[in-house]
This record gives C-alpha cells, sequence and structure tokens, in this order.
C-alpha cells in the first residue's frame, strides 16, 4: 500500500485515454447514433403521414362509392319508369290501332252490305217486274210504274 | 491454491503486493523482492503490474470502440455496434441530464473512466490464482491484476478530476471568482477564513472519496476473494463451502464493479458540472 510515482502515471493514462476518446472514437459513434435516430424519427413521422393519407384515401373511396350506389339506384329508377310508361305507350298505341282497324273494318263490311243490298235491291225490281208481267202475261211500260216500283225497292 | 510451506499471512501478503520497479536504497534500480524492500523504493518506485494492467485494459477499450466507431453504421447495426452504442447512449444521456454547459469533453470522459473502470473492476472476476500463478511460473513473483485495487490507480484518476475541477472552475469563474466562491458561501462574508476552510476541506474531499471509495470497495472484493481462496486448502468440506462462497461473491461482486464505475463516471460529470456552475442562476 505505497502511494509512489504510480499515482501520476494514472493521472496521465486517464487523460490520454479521456482525450482519445473524446477525439477519435466519440465523432463517428455518435454521429452514427444521431443519424440512425434521425433516420427513425422520419421513418415514423413518414409512417405516420401515410397512415393519414390512407384513411383519407379510404374516406374518399367510401364516398365515391356511396355517390356511384346512389347514382345506380337513380339510373334503375328511371329506366325502370321509362320501361313502364313505354309499355303504357305501346298498349296505347295498340288499343288504338286495333280500334283503328276494328272501325275500318266494321265500315267496308257495311259498304260491302250496302253494296249488297243495292244490289239486291235492282234485282228484286227487277224480279218483281218479271213476277208481274208473268202474272200478267203483258209487259210492264218500266217507265209507268217506275214510282211503284221505286216505291217497293225502298221498303226491301 | 496456497501449497504447504505459505502460511495464510503469506498468501494474502502475496495477493496484496504489487510489482514494484525502483530505486533501491544502495541506488539499483530494480524490481522489489519483496514487500520491505517495495516500501524502501519510496515514491519514485511505480508499480508495473497495475499501472500495466490499467494501460492495457485502457487501450482494449480504446480498440473496440474506435473499431465499432470507425465500422459505425447509421443503418441497422450490428449486434456489437448494438451493444457499444447502448453503454455510449446511456452514459451520454446522464451526462447531457447533469452537466447543461457546453462541453463536448465530458460526455467522452463519462464514457471512457464507465468503460475503463468497468473493465479494471471486472479484472475482479478473474479467480484470484489463475494470473498470478501463471507469472509466478514464468518467474514474476508479484502480480495484481486488478488496477482498481492499487489506491495508485484511483487516486491518480481522481487527482486528474481534481486538476479538471480546478481548471475549469478558474477557467469559467476567474481564480477571484473561485476563490469568493470558496470564501463567501456558507456564512456571511466577514466569516470569509471559515468559509474558506470548510469549502477547502469540501472541495478535496470530492477527488478524496472519489479515488477512495473505488479503491475501497474493490480492494475491500479481492480481499474476501482471497480469503475464500484460503478455503480451498482445507478439508473437502471447507472447499465445498469456498466454491459456494465463490460463486455467491462474485455474483454479488458483478453489481459492485458495474455500480463502482458508474458512481466513479457519473459523480465525475458532477464534479464537472459544480466546476461549471458559476451560481448565476441560483
Amino acid at each position: 500500500m505505497n502511494i509512489n510515482i504510480t499515482i501520476l502515471w494514472s493521472s496521465i493514462a486517464f487523460f490520454i485515454f479521456t482525450w482519445s476518446c473524446w477525439y477519435f472514437i466519440w465523432p463517428p459513434l455518435v454521429n452514427a447514433i444521431r443519424t440512425r435516430q434521425q433516420t427513425i424519427a422520419d421513418g415514423i413521422e413518414n409512417a405516420e403521414t401515410a397512415a393519414r393519407d390512407l384513411a383519407q384515401a379510404e374516406q374518399q373511396a367510401d364516398e365515391i362509392m356511396r355517390n356511384a350506389r346512389h347514382e345506380a339506384q337513380t339510373i334503375l329508377d328511371q329506366a325502370r319508369s321509362q320501361a313502364t310508361s313505354m309499355v303504357e305507350a305501346a298498349k296505347t298505341e295498340a288499343r288504338e290501332e286495333g280500334e283503328r282497324l276494328k272501325a275500318a273494318g266494321v265500315a267496308e263490311i257495311e259498304q260491302e252490305a250496302n253494296r249488297i243490298r243495292e244490289a239486291l235491291r235492282s234485282d228484286v225490281a227487277a224480279l218483281a217486274v218479271q213476277g208481274a208481267e208473268k202474272i200478267l202475261e203483258t209487259n210492264i211500260d218500266g217507265d209507268k210504274h217506275r214510282e211503284l216500283l221505286e216505291k217497293l225497292a225502298a221498303e226491301l | 491454491m496456497a501449497t504447504g510451506e505459505v502460511t495464510s499471512a503469506e498468501y494474502i501478503e502475496h495477493h496484496l503486493s504489487n510489482l514494484t520497479y525502483g530505486r533501491m536504497p544502495d541506488g539499483t534500480w530494480q524490481f522489489a523482492q519483496n514487500p520491505a524492500e517495495a516500501a524502501e523504493m519510496g515514491f519514485w518506485a511505480i508499480h508495473v503490474d497495475s499501472f500495466a494492467w490499467s494501460l492495457g485494459l485502457g487501450v482494449l477499450f480504446l480498440l473496440i470502440f474506435g473499431i465499432v466507431g470507425r465500422r459505425a453504421t447509421s443503418g441497422v447495426p450490428g449486434m456489437f455496434q448494438c451493444a457499444i452504442e447502448m453503454i455510449v447512449e446511456m452514459i451520454e444521456e446522464i451526462a447531457r441530464d447533469i452537466f447543461t454547459y457546453k462541453n463536448d469533453y465530458v460526455a467522452p470522459m463519462a464514457v471512457t473512466v464507465f468503460v475503463w473502470v468497468f473493465l479494471m473492476n471486472l479484472m475482479d472476476l478473474v479467480p484470484v490464482d489463475w494470473i498470478p500463478h501463471l507469472a509466478t511460473m514464468l518467474g514474476v513473483h508479484y502480480m495484481r491484476i486488478v488496477p482498481t485495487t492499487d489506491v495508485n490507480v484511483t487516486m491518480g484518476m481522481a487527482l486528474f478530476v481534481f486538476a479538471m475541477i480546478l481548471f475549469f472552475s478558474i477557467w469559467k469563474k476567474g481564480i477571484g471568482g473561485f476563490l469568493a466562491e470558496l470564501s463567501f458561501h456558507p456564512f456571511p462574508k466577514f466569516l470569509a477564513p471559515l468559509n474558506f476552510v470548510l469549502e477547502g476541506i469540501t472541495l478535496l474531499t470530492k477527488p478524496l472519496s472519489l479515488g477512495l471509495r473505488l479503491f475501497g470497495n474493490l480492494y475491500a472484493g479481492e480481499l474476501i476473494f482471497v480469503l475464500i481462496c484460503l478455503l480451498f486448502s482445507g478439508g473437502i468440506v471447507l472447499t465445498l463451502s469456498g466454491v459456494v462462497l465463490q460463486w455467491a461473491w462474485a455474483a454479488f461482486h458483478v453489481l459492485i464493479i458495474t455500480l463502482q464505475a458508474f458512481i466513479f463516471s457519473i459523480l465525475t460529470v458532477v464534479y464537472m458540472s459544480q466546476a461549471y456552475d458559476t451560481g448565476e442562476d441560483h
């Protein structure tokens, strides 16, 4: 347990070691640590920004989806009502066309009936004259009896 | 491993004697052959063993940290770099909390002190007979491998800390300011001599307690290891209990050596901070 010159040498060694650490070892080591800390901090910040952006994008996508769905519904409703109205219009048109055709048919039938009636009328007049000639064995002067014949025909 | 011819007292004394190189009273320079000769060599002798081990461990620290520092990447660190950086960051953070002034030297000094003292203390966990026995076989009779059990080493470090306290105090406050701090502090100014004595003692206590605390803890620890080793020369029961005690004390000592290294380094930072403190903020 002697105090001797070792004490002084230890002091000098202490100084040299601390100085060496400060001069040679400290700068690169601390620099690496600081740079990494910065990198990690940046990374965390970027991740937070990305998460925020993602949430925002999801919200936007949701909105777009909702709008699209709404629009599709509107289009569907419109189409349905349009289809209904088209069907209605077609039905009406068909009915009208049918009625028109029916009316035309009826008119044609009537016309035919009239024509036939006219023909019959004239035939009846001729037959009646013939019948009467047979009965009377004489010619009936058509002019003389025209009035009578016409009256007869009109009664048919 | 006390042999039959060596008494317990001799064994202990052998383990507590440094390898001393110095000038004998007859004028020749040589290694001391026994403690009495070492004592005769006086102040100009040097403890070759503790000084060499402390230098070697300091260089080891510089090499390890230097290599890691050179290869340090700011990318993903390897396991070893991570471990080194954890030590650096832990000490640096504490040092920055305590020492808030602008001085780039204090944090690296704190890390150096912590690792260096820790490495020196760590030698205490090497079984006490291994290296001395090896040295004896090589013809070196005394070999203490734990530098911090040598009061010269611990006090040498503490004295350098003391020199830095004085240097920074005078640099920051001027000689007048420093003397004023010592003279005007606890009591009013007219009691300046009393203040000066009190504050002077406080100042001197700093390096003394710093060096002797480390020395005392490690010296006592080593002495207990030596005493436990004495058990190995007893019977089977004593040997077995020695094994258990050796293990238990080593496990406990792991805490002590880390704690003492930490205390030494943090107290150094605290003293630097006090030296910088001009008292303006309170």
